[in-house]
This record gives C-alpha cells, structure tokens and sequence, in this order.
C-alpha cells in the first residue's frame, strides 16, 4: 500500500498530464491549472518548513560535533533567525513598515533592504568569480591533450579571431567562417544532443507514469 | 445647394464588406473571431465593433482597431450564446456602418486538432516504448552502448572510500517538476547504494526543499536496501538556500572544507555550473557531471572528468541498477532516435528532390 498508492496517484496525474495537452477544454484546463499552480504551491510551502527545519538541524550538529569551521554556523543560524524576525515583524521596506522598529536614525535595516544590500552584492561577487574560472577553464581546455581538445582549441581560436579586427585583417572571409561554425556545425551538434534530450525526458516520464522507474520513491531505480 | 451635395457625395465612405463571424478552433471557449473586408476609402482611420446578443436590442461597443486590420477576437463571449456583429469604419468626419454578420456561437473543444503531429508522435512512440519493455522481459540481456562516465562511477567512489574522504553529490538547482533533476535523484539512488555498502561519507546540499525532502528519502531507503540503515544520518541530505549563487558559495565551501574525493554534479545546471566544476577541479576530487543544459556542457566538459551529455544523464539509472525493464527503455530511446534520423534524412531527401524537380520545370 505504501508504493502502490504513489505509484496510483502517479499514473492517474501522468496520464491526466498528457491528456490535459490534447484537450484545450476548460473543464480540463482548470484542473490541470490546480495540480500544476495550485498543488504545487502549497508543497512547496510546506515543504520550506521542512527546508527551515533542515538547515537548523545540519547547523545545530555541527556546533555540537565541533565540525570544522563550526563557529561559521552559528552566524548562519543568528542570521537565518534575526532575517526572519525582520521579514515577519519589521515590515517590507520603509513605505510598508511592520510592527517593531527597522530603523536607527536615518540606518534602516528592513527586509528588503537587507536583501538588496547584502544578498544582491554577496551573489555579483560570486557571479564575477566566473570571470577567473573561464580563463582557468579555457587554459585547462586549450592544452590540446588528445583530438578533442584539439578541435576545441582549433575551433574556439578561429572564432575568437573572427570577432575581432585582427580576424579581418590576416584573411577577409575569417569573420564569414567564425559566423558559419558558430551556425552550422554548433548549431547541428545543439540539436542532435537536443533530440536525445527530449527522448530522454519523454522516456523518464513514460518509465515513471508505468511504474517502471520507482528510484523517486527511493532505494535506487528500477522495481 | 448643390455645391453642398456634390461635397457631401464626394466625402461619402463605404462600409466594410463581409462580415464573418465563427467560434474560433482549438480553445477552451470563450472566443469568437470576427473578419471583414476592409472599406476601399483611405479616409478610414479605425474601424468600431459591435456586438449584438441574439435577444439582446442594443448593440454593444467591443472595441476599436487600426485602419489595416481585418480581424478581431472576441475574447469576451459567453459560450453557448448566439452573438452577430458589425463593424464601423470612421473617418475624421463620418462613419459607415457594415451589415449584420450571420449568428455564430462560442464553444469549447474537446481535442485541440493543431497537437495531431504530436498525438501520432507520441503514440509511435510510446509502441516503441512498449515494445522494448515488453522485449526486455524475455531477453535480459540487451545490449546498450558503453558510457564511460557511469563505467567509472565505482572507481570513483573506491578512490573516496580508500582516501576516507567524503562523496559530494550536487542533484542540481532545478525543482522537482524538472525531469533532470528527477534523472539525477534516480543516479543518486544508485550512488546512495554503493557508499552505503562501502561505508564512504555522502554529502548532498540541496537547493530545492521539494527535492531535498525526496532526496533525503532515496538516501535513507538507500542505506536500508544496502543493508546498512544504521550509517544513514539527518545530516547527509540537507537543503541549503534556494539562491542560486548563495547555493554555489555554500558548495564551493563543501568542496574545499571537507575535501571530497568524488564529485558528482548531475541535474540542472545555470551560470553556476562552471563555479562549482572548477573549484571541484582545484582541490583534486574527480569529478562527473551530467546535464541536459546544453550551455552549461562545456563547462562541464573542459573541467570535469567524466560527463553524462544530454540522453546519457536519463539513461543513467537503468545502466547503473542493470535492471532489465529499465534497459529495455532505454534501447526503445536509441530505437526512437534511429527512427528521427531516419525521417530527418528522408525529409531532407524529398526536400532535395522535389527542389530538382521543379527547377527541372522552370
């Protein structure tokens, strides 16, 4: 009972999926608009409790196991705690102000505030490491170590050329060329992996609506 | 007098001709599409249009639209009811009113036939499907193509449990409605199994609370299949944050704290994909990716050691559990990709001769 009532519900919702996309008709559109908007939210709203719950746990066992770098959760746990008081209690940002006081002078501290002065600029930072990383990567790549890489380099080195003057300059059709790579062979190679792609999904969904592929339900896949 | 009349005659518009109502196809009703001809004066400006209710004796104003169009939809129709309309063609000194068009209804259909490609698409190819699940059960033993990714899966997490470092597995940022993520949560299952049995340290951060909490339930029946519900523990599934970049500092610190020998980074991937490859890369662990995010692949391929490209992600979990239904999928998944090309190439052939033969012609 305790697999065969997902797997039931998974194969009636499934079937009920793929029909929905043939039938434009209302009395099947509502429905399918409530599983797919309406169910979903309220999972996931619950579900962010357990999130909560989780991170509080991790954080609490490695203060008390004296993990590495353990003092770090604890600005992880205040931090988590004092947002969320700010963000129930403290009111959106000064024009929607709540019940406690989010303000020290003209220094507010409101959620959204909080959220665009440190959240924002934490991930631009992250988001700008990418910078560094490629020209790791691109060194890592551009080492030529087999045929592959070869191409690569060969490939990547004659569009480079080709974006800018210099590409013009050593041979008139060299931009032409880099254009052509980028949309034929790319192009073609994009949507071969696509097509696979897509049987992919279509046969993942198709093993899991017949209760074939059961490793969401866990203990791995297969019956 | 007559200067006034021959003024007037000569500033007469002519109205809008043809004026066809009918319920528009493939909807869920509600809609009428309204067409007319327009007025052959270029004085015309805009055209009004009206609806009427059959009953109803006022004409009721719709909307307006520019002196081009030739069309309106009537989004505002109650299904089921008879409506006709008009259409009025302005000019910046007069107006000229259509005839009546014929009654039409709205109403909603029960297949919308535009998805029949689709529909015939699908049913072929869930006979292949079929065909091969069904074959699977009397031959076990079908063949599927190597992938060395997934061949070196158990190497991978060896060189963890002989270094006594922990196993990273990433099931990346998407949600749960994202069938890769679904793939990558099946692989996890399998991973789950093997450090398990060899005792190796699993650490799964997670970005989604849904697929945190089916993550965290694949690992513990994991442990339990393999014998060793004991070693499962609260903290090797864990949600971390659901910001994308937050998510890639918090793995990145993973990665470097704790030092993992084997990194898996298989689901979705965006911008931080190379962020969390390259830092993987930089403190030795071997790594194997895989994602359908065709952007995000060479990143992974340039600083990953193995990667599972696009199909082979989905075809995972069968080739890693070697179960017989799930191998017979996945054939039915090459089968389907031989019977695309294979169109592909006789479209491209019919293209190729029928452009002969006109040229022939011309």
């Amino acid at each position: 009972m305790q697999r065969k009532l997902p797997l039931t519900i998974v194969l009636l919702t499934g079937i009920f999926g793929a029909v929905a996309f043939f039938v434009p008709h209302g009395a099947i559109r509502s429905v399918d608009s409530v599983f797919r908007n309406d169910v979903q939210r309220i999972i996931a709203a619950f579900s962010l409790v357990l999130g909560v719950g989780s991170i509080v746990q991790h954080h609490l066992i490695k203060i008390q196991r004296k993990a590495t770098f353990w003092q770090y959760s604890w600005i992880t746990l205040i931090g988590l705690l004092l947002t969320a008081i700010i963000g129930v209690f403290g009111g959106i940002d000064p024009n929607r102000p709540g019940i406690l006081p989010t303000h020290i002078g003209s220094f507010s501290f409101h959620i959204q505030t909080i959220y665009s002065n440190m959240m924002v600029p934490l991930a631009a930072t992250m988001f700008s490491l990418l910078a560094f990383f490629m020209s790791s990567a691109a060194y890592r790549a551009f080492r030529a170590r087999n045929l592959e890489a070869t191409l690569l380099l060969a490939a990547a080195f004659i569009l480079m050329l080709g974006a800018v003057p210099l590409g013009r300059t050593i041979h008139r059709e060299l931009p032409a060329f880099a254009e052509w790579i980028l949309a034929v062979p790319n192009t073609a190679s994009k949507r071969g992996i696509l097509f696979g792609v897509e049987l992919g999904v279509f046969a993942t969904s198709l093993k899991i609506v017949l209760g074939i592929e059961r490793g969401w339900l866990g203990g791995g896949g297969g019956k | 007098m007559l200067s006034c009349l021959v003024a007037l005659l000569l500033c007469s518009i002519s109205p809008p001709g043809n004026v066809a109502a009918r319920d528009v196809p493939n909807d869920e009703g509600g809609n009428i599409s309204v067409t007319w001809t327009r007025s052959p004066d270029t004085s015309v400006t805009s055209y009004r249009l009206l609806r009427q209710s059959e009953g109803a004796g006022e004409w009721e104003t719709l909307g307006f639209v520019g002196r081009l169009a030739t069309q309106y939809t009537d989004d505002a129709a109650a299904n089921g009811r008879r409506y006709q309309y008009r259409v009025i063609a302005a000019s910046p000194v007069e107006t000229a009113e259509s005839e009546p068009s014929e009654f039409a209804v709205a109403s909603a259909q029960w297949y919308d036939t535009d998805t029949l490609p689709a529909l015939v698409g699908t049913a072929i190819l869930v006979f292949v499907f079929l065909y091969f699940i069904n074959r699977a059960k009397r031959d076990r033993n079908l063949f599927i193509r190597r992938i060395s990714g997934l061949d070196h899966v158990e190497e991978a997490l060896g060189r963890a449990t002989e270094m006594g470092r922990p196993t990273l597995y990433v099931p990346g940022l998407s949600s749960i409605a994202d069938v890769a993520t679904i793939a990558s949560l099946n692989i996890l299952g399998e991973v789950a199994k093997r450090t398990a049995k060899y005792g190796t340290p699993l650490i799964v951060p997670n970005t989604d609370p849904i697929v945190y909490t089916v993550a965290r339930e694949i690992v513990k029946e994991s442990y339990t299949s393999a014998g060793r519900p004991d070693a499962f523990t609260q903290d090797i599934v864990f949600f971390v944050t659901d910001q994308q970049f937050a998510y890639a500092a918090a793995v990145d610190g993973i990665m470097t704290r704790e030092k993992p020998a084997t990194n898996f980074l298989i689901g979705m991937f965006f911008a931080e994909s190379l962020i969390l490859a390259e830092t993987g890369a930089a403190t030795g662990a071997i790594q194997i990716a895989g994602t359908d995010a065709v952007a995000q692949l060479p990143f992974f391929i340039t600083a990953c050691d193995y990667t599972l490209i696009g199909e082979e992600l989905y075809a995972a979990s069968a080739y890693l559990s070697r179960e017989p239904l799930l191998l017979g999928a996945t054939k039915a998944q090459d089968y389907s990709k031989a019977i695309i090309v294979g169109l592909i190439l006789l479209a491209t052939l019919l293209a190729l001769v029928a452009n002969v033969s006109v040229n022939r012609f011309l």
